[in-house]
């Protein structure tokens, strides 16, 4: 199908991007890469009355690494991740996930804050963003504000961007030296929307694991944290029982949904594998993952 | 009624300069405006790649972008790729593996495959599939389609060697 009419607008500064946004409020859609919203408008499920194409701000567009943080522009894009070896060496975790968003041609052109702002629950990177305790920058007419990933994903394509505020970058912290990560998701095709997803990071030491953030996607509406299932493990020698007594507590943590690609049991099963998977991938070493990566 | 929107761009060596509605993907606009209909379109949503073309010598979804956002950029398209005889070999094992049959794919399959090979010289199998993983073909299997890359390969390397 083919989009519906809508008027367009190329702001070069943020500053501009967001009056706009005020001056048009709901009307308005911003784009970056384009790579979710213009399925949505090609087939109609979004009908805006008019785009703000933030895509030229130029200074939106950069990975930085200082003073243990990596700061990553809203205009990033995903393969400007991939190939970055900064994102390999201080957040090896995205380097991971990032292989598995989308493909080639779609990474070419998709934006990590476009991705995140998008908030589809099924997306690799907003559960990453909670697994790395990531923060996100926001600019509004009031200047600019931080929101923790963790409160920053509220629902389907909802978060906590009011309309007239612009996603422009995000913090991570610089992954701890000893520190390990999993990631992994169930798909129909390389590249595809994930089933069931796990984005985890924890330190390790003597195999037992602290610090544990599980953070499961595609499961629920929105990027979820298990924290029943990461105390279960806390401090405790990794073993059959204690991966068991996590994977009961995972009922507690997740809201598994239904729909045509898989029952709302089977997101559950599928929650349990990845567990246990990620588990013991963690208390292995990970030497040989990181250098992969670089 | 939305005014269109000037936009002046690159298309195969070519300046082109053209009125668009902002609601004008980039495949339409080198369809309907342009005559080069050898950019095709299955679903318009992003997951078939039919529509696949070269965007600031990047590989892109042609449906995706929409053409006010190609103001200023370099478009190469099929049309483009094979009068520059760049992809001629590849064609050439395409037709020899019986690498297709409808076509409908091939266009946006070549473009693609030809970005791997500029990125890597000796892609495993493995490698190709997954770097394809985008481009949909419903007729062959896919599988001739991978013994025609690795044909290239090998062909390339040798040639060079």
């Amino acid at each position: 199908m083919k989009a519906s009419d809508f008027n367009y607008v190329c702001p070069s500064s943020v500053e501009e991007a967001t009056s706009l946004l005020a001056l048009h409020g709901d009307g308005a859609k911003v784009i970056a890469g384009g790579q979710s919203l213009v399925p949505a408008l090609n087939l109609r499920l979004l009908a805006p009355e008019i785009l703000i194409d933030i895509g030229r701000i130029g200074t939106l567009r950069y990975i930085s690494v200082a003073d243990g943080m990596v700061r990553i522009g809203a205009l990033a894009r995903h393969v400007d991740l991939l190939n970055s070896q900064e994102i390999a060496e201080h957040v090896p975790l995205l380097a991971e996930a990032i292989t598995y968003v989308a493909h080639p041609a779609i990474r070419n052109r998709g934006t990590i804050g476009g991705n995140l702002a998008h908030a589809d629950p099924a997306s690799e990177l907003p559960a990453c963003m909670m697994a790395l305790d990531a923060v996100m920058v926001i600019s509004g007419p009031s200047g600019e504000r931080r929101v923790a990933a963790s409160e920053f994903f509220l629902g389907i394509y909802e978060t906590a961007l009011a309309p007239d505020e612009l996603l422009i970058g995000l913090e991570i912290p610089v992954t701890a030296a000893g520190s390990r990560f999993y990631f992994h998701e169930f798909s129909r095709r390389n590249g595809d929307f994930a089933i069931a997803g796990l984005a985890a990071q924890a330190n390790v030491r003597d195999g037992t694991v602290e610090s544990l953030r599980l953070a499961y996607f595609a499961i629920g509406g929105r990027p979820t944290l298990a924290a029943h299932a990461a105390a279960k493990v806390a401090r405790q020698p990794i073993g059959p029982a204690v991966i068991a007594d996590a994977q009961s507590a995972l009922a507690e943590d997740l809201e598994p949904h239904d729909d045509q690609q898989a029952s709302s049991a089977m997101r559950l099963h599928l929650a349990k594998v990845l567990l246990e998977r990620c588990m013991s991938d963690l208390v292995q070493d990970q030497e040989m993952k990181r250098k992969a990566l670089q | 009624m939305i005014a269109p929107v000037s936009i002046t761009l690159m298309v195969n060596d070519e300046h082109v300069n053209a009125h668009v509605s902002p609601r004008t993907h980039l495949a339409d606009f080198l369809r309907d405006h342009l005559g080069l209909t050898g950019t095709h379109l299955g679903c318009e949503h992003g997951v078939c790649g039919a529509c696949t073309v070269r965007l600031d010598g990047d590989i892109v979804r042609g449906c995706l972008v929409l053409a006010v956002q190609a103001d200023g950029a370099v478009v190469e398209t099929i049309e483009g790729l094979s009068d520059s005889g760049e992809i001629a070999d590849l064609q050439e094992a395409f037709r020899n593996r019986n690498a297709l049959q409808c076509g409908y794919c091939t266009p946006g399959m070549l473009i693609a495959v030809q970005e791997l090979l500029r990125q890597q010289s000796n892609p495993s199998r493995e490698t190709i599939r997954e770097h394809l993983s985008g481009n949909y073909c419903r007729c062959t299997g896919y599988h001739a389609i991978v013994d025609a890359v690795e044909a290239t390969v090998r062909a390339r390397n040798g040639a060079n060697a």
